[in-house]
């Protein structure tokens, strides 16, 4: 029993990782139709800069918070090489973030090394039905839940948000009324940025990163985001969480090395069977 | 006339080596309702989208004074979004305190109060070209350009969007841009109006005139006996 609690807890913690990435991905598409596959790379930027400002000597709070301003900067670049250009297609833009995202594994080697670096988050760790938990799994958790219910506000009920979920529905009636698409696209990428950043800035103090983490990151936050068809923030918090946890219990239970492959296969056959039975509702609507 | 809203001179639009529009030349006066018409593919929506800078012309002059609320072609709703939030985001260009207030879009418009709420994917086409129609108000235009006003529309739908139109310039001097493909129906709701064909201005005038051209019979009413009502896609 303790030991389920443990890495359903841990799972969970993982999981708000992915969803704070999917989060990113989503915002991005629904503005941009752009998948931005240097989404996990403003986590590993995130998680390194803000473990050297700690190193620095700046406290925490104020460490994180200039590393998520520093990935909503990179955001923004990321966004103005591949989408600034008037008329970029959105499947060009798509191998542009390809791109950087290697590029980027340079500067961050040349910068942190190559190694896998961590911080201290806050420490300590609280008994929760026997279990022993890291009070930084729950820091996560309330961290993304309170990020959540703020993109939810912000898209719902700011000028700004509406403008963007505008972008998003009619890019021709957006330009129409004034909307500078190509900016709002901008306004996105920073925020997915500035997502990706609290992403890495909550999950260093639990999994080292090194400058290739991304990788599995943007696997698991795309697994997440695609669930939703890349348009549904909801759905893919349901989703890294779903995945979290079957991940965390394939560790916990079985092999370290399966939990990806098993937590992947897991998001495939939900895929299958939602795909099958919306198209065995189309079948019936037809007739 | 006291000057004009839009001043087009000279346009020339092309797609790759397909050329749109080819020196068109077309006024609309302050307060003025002016008929754009034509067939199918004759460069109505390129005119529109280089009035409005919604496209870069090749060559020539476009100049727009004031600001422009455009009812597009297909209606291009935010689907995603409610009533409220399409008008609401008509107001983009404006700035200061209660420019997106919609309550008077609400006031002109009163079936779109009954239906604020809802999405405006889920509404009917007339639905919609009512909320394209508040959207474009919301802009505070000083010209209205309708892109199709009554494609795919029923005639009532139509004959009560056009009587909205016809207030709106007779009661607050609104200028209208009219793009139809219903010659009848343009004709009859604007005091003036322009024939484009093949991406040339092959005709313009008073309504009168351009009703009783035999070319523009010819063409775009549907032959010399033949009426154009309902045209549908």
């Amino acid at each position: 029993m303790s030991a389920f609690v443990q890495y359903l807890i841990s799972g969970i913690a993982v999981g708000c990782g992915f969803a704070l990435l999917a989060g990113g991905l989503v915002t991005i598409h629904r503005v941009t139709r752009v998948v931005n596959f240097a989404q996990g790379m403003f986590a590993v930027v995130g998680g390194m800069t803000a473990g050297s400002l700690l190193a620095r000597g700046l406290p925490h709070g104020a460490a994180e918070a200039a590393a998520v301003a520093v990935t909503g900067a990179v955001g923004l670049a990321v966004g103005l090489a591949a989408t600034g250009r008037r008329g970029t297609d959105a499947r060009a833009a798509l191998i542009v973030t390809l791109g950087v995202g290697f590029l980027a594994y340079a500067v961050e080697i040349m910068i942190w090394g190559d190694g896998p670096r961590s911080h201290e988050g806050i420490g300590g760790a609280v008994t929760l039905a026997g279990a022993h938990i890291q009070k930084q799994s729950f820091l996560v958790i309330g961290v993304t839940a309170a990020v959540f219910a703020l993109l939810a506000l912000f898209f719902g009920r700011t000028y700004l948000g509406k403008a963007l979920s505008a972008c998003a529905s009619n890019p021709y009636a957006a330009r129409a009324v004034g909307i500078d698409v190509v900016r709002m696209g901008l306004v996105a990428f920073a925020l997915g940025g500035a997502l990706g950043g609290i992403a890495g800035v909550l999950l260093v103090p639990l999994q080292p990163v090194s400058y290739d983490s991304d990788v599995l990151l943007i696997t698991n936050g795309f697994a997440a985001a695609v669930l939703g068809g890349l348009d549904r923030p909801g759905v893919a918090l349901a989703g890294a969480l779903t995945l979290g946890v079957a991940e965390a219990m394939v560790a916990g239970y079985g092999e370290a090395s399966y939990q990806t492959v098993v937590a992947l296969g897991l998001m495939l056959a939900i895929m299958t069977w939602r795909a099958s039975r919306r198209s065995a509702l189309q079948e019936e609507a037809a007739r | 006339m006291s000057g004009a809203v839009i001043e087009v001179a000279d346009l020339v639009v092309r797609y790759g080596t397909a050329t749109a529009l080819d020196r068109v030349a077309l006024t609309v006066g302050a307060g003025e309702m002016v008929a754009l018409i034509g067939p199918n593919g004759a460069g109505k929506t390129s005119l529109v989208n280089a009035v409005l800078g919604l496209l870069r012309p090749a060559s020539g002059r476009v100049r727009l004074s004031g600001r422009a609320g455009l009812v597009p072609e297909g209606r291009q709703m935010f689907d995603d979004l409610t009533v409220e939030d399409n008008l609401a985001l008509g107001a983009w260009r404006r700035r200061g305190r209660g420019a997106r207030d919609t309550a008077p879009v609400y006031r002109a418009l009163p079936r779109l109060a009954e239906l604020r709420g809802r999405r405006a994917g889920t509404l009917s086409g007339g639905e919609q070209q009512m909320v394209a129609f508040g959207r474009a108000l919301m802009a505070a235009p000083d010209v209205v350009v309708v892109d199709e006003l009554s494609l795919g529309l029923a005639p009532l739908v139509t004959a009560d969007l056009a009587g909205h139109l016809r207030a709106l310039n007779a009661e607050r001097g609104v200028a209208v841009l009219l793009i139809e493909q219903n010659a009848r129906l343009a004709l009859d709701l604007c005091g003036r109006g322009y024939v484009l064909e093949a991406g040339r201005i092959r005709a313009e005038g008073t309504a009168a005139e351009l009703a009783a051209g035999p070319a523009v019979l010819d063409a775009y009413l549907g032959g010399r006996a033949g009426g154009t009502e309902g045209s549908g896609s």
